[in-house]
């Protein structure tokens, strides 16, 4: 497994490779509010980011590379003017998120589980899985900024 | 940081004062181990004071239901106090808002476990 080919070193870009070692977790959240925060997402969606990539880098670790320490998670944070888009690459075989059971579904209302996958979409604008030719999936997040928001736009400005 | 909790009792109610993070790992556990030792004890009121609670994710919301259902089981209640903005946005998120029984003044929180265990 290697790293995502585009992963090269641009002004734009942040790429991070962790192992798969839940302790990690919270060093990928530090680094999503911290770009969130260069781009210009108010405190709010930085936190909004920050929990849609804890619940996506836990969801490499457990369930895409089963836990094993020997697999690595990639994450590559794209900064445009207009928005995030952040990559997360495990080594799993992926998941069709469309079969996920709805969390908000009166029968499900108690299920201990269930509930990643459902707050990633609520939290972001687009969500993703695509599957790595060679092996691996890739879980594609994008929040776009708030143009109706002073202080985000004002970011913005040339 | 992970979570930290200090019990005490008021009346019968048995309040966890939390706080920190109830994440996938060592904060659910310890709210598990928590839960299950009270009501090893034969304590089935429990208010968890969630004040202090920093973060928590789709895990420990599992885990708050987790408990919820477990003390519910032994014929006790569950209640959460002081909720962050954070928390209860998450709770409403997810529609369990209407599942707890949320308070933000101890003292009523107290007196709603009383009246339901006299009733």
């Amino acid at each position: 497994m290697s790293p995502p080919p585009n992963m090269t070193a641009e002004a734009s870009v942040i790429e991070v490779e962790l192992a798969s070692d839940l302790k990690n977790v919270e060093v990928a959240e530090q680094i999503a509010r911290r770009v969130s925060g260069i781009v210009g997402f108010s405190e709010d969606d930085q936190h909004k980011i920050d929990m849609a990539v804890h619940e996506s880098v836990i969801n490499a670790i457990w369930h895409g590379n089963k836990n094993d320490p020997s697999k690595h998670v990639w994450l590559r944070f794209q900064m445009y003017s207009d928005r995030l888009e952040i990559r997360i690459r495990d080594q799993g075989n992926g998941y069709d998120p469309s079969k996920l059971p709805d969390p908000l579904a009166d029968e499900n209302l108690l299920n201990v589980s269930g509930r990643g996958i459902f707050l990633i979409r609520t939290f972001m604008d687009e969500f993703r899985v695509e599957g790595v030719a060679g092996g691996g999936t890739d879980v594609v997040l994008v929040k776009r900024l708030n143009c109706n928001n002073p202080a985000q736009s004002r970011r913005n400005e040339p | 940081m992970s979570m930290k909790a200090t019990l005490r009792q008021v009346d019968s109610v048995i309040v966890i004062d939390m706080s920190g993070r109830i994440t996938l790992g060592e904060g659910c556990t310890q709210l598990r181990e928590l839960v299950r030792e009270q009501l090893g004890k034969g304590k089935r009121q429990l208010l968890l004071n969630l004040a202090d609670i920093t973060y928590i994710d789709s895990s420990g919301i599992g885990e708050l239901v987790s408990a919820f259902t477990a003390v519910s089981n032994q014929g006790g209640q569950l209640k959460l106090l002081n909720l962050t903005k954070k928390v209860h946005d998450l709770l409403q998120i997810t529609k369990l808002y209407t599942v707890f029984d949320i308070h933000d003044d101890e003292a009523k929180a107290i007196g709603a476990f009383e009246k339901a265990a006299g009733a």
